[in-house]
């Protein structure tokens, strides 16, 4: 780990998008890995939130954003498209994003409800989400091609396809995915990675977190410079993680 | 029969009068064969369906219910022990696999040859996944609604949906509905029986807590790092800490909680009585049962200083987090379920002078989702540091204190050999452990191999 004496290499802003809603399941362990490893890495972390009704904040380096209950996704459905044009911006220019599970869904163009009625997303990704009676609840392994295999816990009973102009995320193993079809979980647009996984996704699936933070560093500064955190633990929880039942 | 004037229906009138020997039967031979407590009850429930609800609905103050995710198993207890303070004989049940099943079984094991149960009351602890199967045979006369936390999720999907059983038990009660004040989800479930017609309206009762201990309880919405989070837009803060929100007056009050003593304020008196019960959320539901109790009473008379002197002998039920000694030193287990009683665990037992062991397991009955541990946060221990991690998920709860900052010692996912290694390292000190379901359950398999466990309370 990097020692507290070196001079920062700059400073790093984490906006999480919605945490007194959207934020369930330990959502807040992704903001928190993202803290802790920006400063591992020797940069500075600023964490900032965004809530309904609160100004958003311009100039911010990496967005997170989590599930939430069905109440949660009404209370910010309104604020979010208000929010939409921007993230869209952000995005097309290839600000890195996290989104899980009840963001992952409003990141897509719709959910349309079982009884029907069409929550509208903010189209970052290409998906479209229905709600359906069954619910997709257990661990979860998935190959990826960027960051080798990733695990985590999903529950979730909106089932999301994938439109053209989105990449899944990775192929499950061991789980359901994106929907209890087609064998692929998540959604991937420029640097927008997005997931049903909890677990807390970040924390056990480290390659994620660097991935946003490099991201983020190299358009803010031009380059990245890592440091060297201690990934034993995160090493041994996911060995002992995929030998669980699902 | 044969003589033609005895028809069906009399047959249907003839059946309890048999199905009770019978399932008393079948329940002494299941019992012999070492089967399953439930399956008489099942016998019972096919051949005589309105069993449970007859024998039940005979008590003279009728059936209350226990509900919430934390704490109904030591809630019961303590409602037993209130009331049978008070003379009242209590019918009390044992939660199991089959909740209406469970209570059909054990009401067999107590009621006479002809169906009658010797008991004034029956006070049920009702899991929220039984709960509409059961209040829509049986009604409750009052029902007493701890919390809505964030439990077992992979097995009931949503807190909003747990909240919603809740309320259908509320709607169902006829009498009294005890609520506590400071959770959200179960403070508004006032609102949704004010809708109910008058005729359908049962009173609502509080139980409370007093403004300087709301912010040892971080309700399930305050999931934030900072310790007072914010509680989601639109939903009243009923729990905010510091801010002074209208309440609605509350039946009993926690006042204060002392290392062996607390206050309650009832009937506009606070007394101060020693507890047994460690642990401020304990000694909360202390406060929901004495309600619960009262409102059982009713007008009767009460005999005040024996329902104190019964709430001060309460202990935890057993395998609900209790105090052993070992080698002439305190271990206290510590059942941690879900982030908040996790988060309560931390701010009612201090770290200070105790060595601290987290024993984890993923097994069905803990829940398999581990992202309960990121939403608990564990700076209080970075001073002292945790001297053992175990069980199934041990390195997720060493990644979990990794990123929290909080040194740790020996990670060993085997209970048995991390147990050892716990005790022999800290020799001569108390020592506390917190544990998930199925991990309390092996520890205390293996500390009764160890070493002479003395259970203090
Ligand atoms: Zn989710």
């Amino acid at each position: 780990m990097t020692s507290e004496a070196q001079p920062s290499k700059g400073t790093l802003r984490v906006l999480q998008l919605y945490p007194k809603d959207m934020n369930i399941y330990g959502d807040w362990g992704n903001a928190l890995v993202l803290k802790r490893r920006i400063a591992w890495h020797g940069y500075t972390p600023e964490l900032l939130e965004y809530n309904v009704g609160d100004p958003f904040p311009d100039d911010v380096d990496i967005i997170v954003g989590g599930g939430g209950q069905d109440s949660g996704q009404l209370v910010i459905q309104d604020d979010l498209q208000t929010r939409a044009e921007q993230l869209r911006k952000l995005a097309d220019d290839g600000a890195p994003m996290l989104a899980i599970c009840g963001l992952y869904q409003l990141f897509g163009k719709f959910f349309k409800t079982s009884s029907g009625s069409v929550i509208p997303g903010i189209g970052i990704l290409d998906v479209e989400t229905y709600g359906t009676d069954e619910r997709l609840i257990g661990n979860v392994i998935m190959q990826t091609t960027e960051f080798g295999d990733v695990m985590g816990y999903e529950n979730h009973s909106g089932q999301t396809t994938l439109g053209p102009g989105a990449q899944p995320l990775g192929t499950v193993t061991k789980g359901a995915g994106n929907n209890s079809k087609d064998g692929h979980e998540g959604a991937r647009y420029k640097n927008v990675v997005a997931s049903y996984l909890h677990g807390s996704l970040l924390p056990k699936n480290p390659a994620i977190a660097d991935f946003l933070i490099r991201i983020a560093a190299e358009r803010k500064f031009g380059s990245f410079v890592p440091g060297t955190p201690d990934d034993d633990y995160a090493r041994l929880a996911r060995e002992h993680a995929a030998r669980r039942p699902r | 029969m044969q003589d033609g004037h005895i028809g069906d229906w009399d047959i249907l009138q003839s059946m309890p009068s048999f199905s009770v020997p019978l399932g008393k039967l079948v329940r002494t031979l299941s019992r012999l064969r070492g089967g399953g407590s439930a399956f008489p009850g099942l016998v019972v429930e096919k051949i005589d369906p309105g069993f449970m609800q007859r024998t039940l609905s005979s008590l003279p103050h009728g059936v209350a219910v226990v509900s919430g995710t934390n704490g109904k198993t030591t809630t019961t207890k303590m409602v037993v022990e209130l009331l049978e303070s008070q003379g009242l004989k209590v019918f009390t049940n044992r939660s199991g696999s089959n909740f209406t099943r469970g209570v059909a079984a054990s009401l067999l094991g107590e009621v006479d040859w002809r169906g009658r149960l010797d008991a004034d009351v029956a006070i049920l602890e009702l899991d929220e996944a039984h709960a509409v199967h059961f209040v829509n045979k049986v009604e409750p006369r009052y029902s007493l609604l701890l919390n809505v936390l964030r439990d077992q999720l992979d097995r009931f999907g949503e807190i909003d949906k747990t909240a919603r059983l809740l309320e259908h038990i509320a709607s169902k009660t006829t009498d009294t509905v005890v609520l506590n004040r400071e959770d959200p989800r179960v403070a508004r479930i006032a609102d949704t029986l004010n809708r109910l017609d008058a005729a359908h309206h049962p009173q609502v009762r509080y139980f409370g807590l007093d403004e300087s201990l709301r912010s040892t309880f971080p309700n399930d919405d305050d999931m934030r790092a900072t310790g007072i989070g914010p509680s989601p837009s639109g939903t009243p803060v009923a729990a905010a800490a510091g801010e002074p929100v209208a309440l609605p007056a509350a039946d009993v009050v926690l006042r204060r909680v002392g290392g062996q003593d607390a206050d309650f304020e009832f009937d506009g008196e606070t007394v101060t009585t020693e507890m047994k019960l460690r642990g401020v959320y304990n000694i909360f539901n202390a406060a929901a049962a004495l309600s619960l109790a009262r409102s059982v009473l009713g007008t009767g008379p009460v005999d005040t200083p024996k329902l104190v002197k019964a709430l001060a002998e309460v202990a935890p039920a057993f395998g609900r987090g209790e105090s052993l000694t070992v080698d002439g030193q305190p271990l206290e287990l510590v059942l941690v379920k879900n982030p908040s009683g996790f988060r309560l665990g931390l701010k009612s037992f201090p770290a200070g002078g105790y060595a601290t062991m987290i024993a984890i397991n993923d097994n069905y009955a803990d829940g398999r989702d581990m992202s309960w541990l990121w939403d608990v946060e564990f700076e209080s221990l970075r001073e002292d540091g945790v001297e053992v991690l175990t069980g199934v998920r041990a390195y997720d709860m060493a990644l979990r204190l990794q990123y929290d900052e909080v040194p740790f010692g020996v990670v060993e996912p085997d209970i048995t050999a991390a147990l050892r290694t716990f005790i022999n390292g800290s020799r001569g000190k108390p020592k506390r452990i917190f544990c998930t379901y199925t991990s309390m359950l092996a520890i205390r398999r293996e500390l009764a191999k160890v070493t002479i466990v003395e259970v203090v309370s």
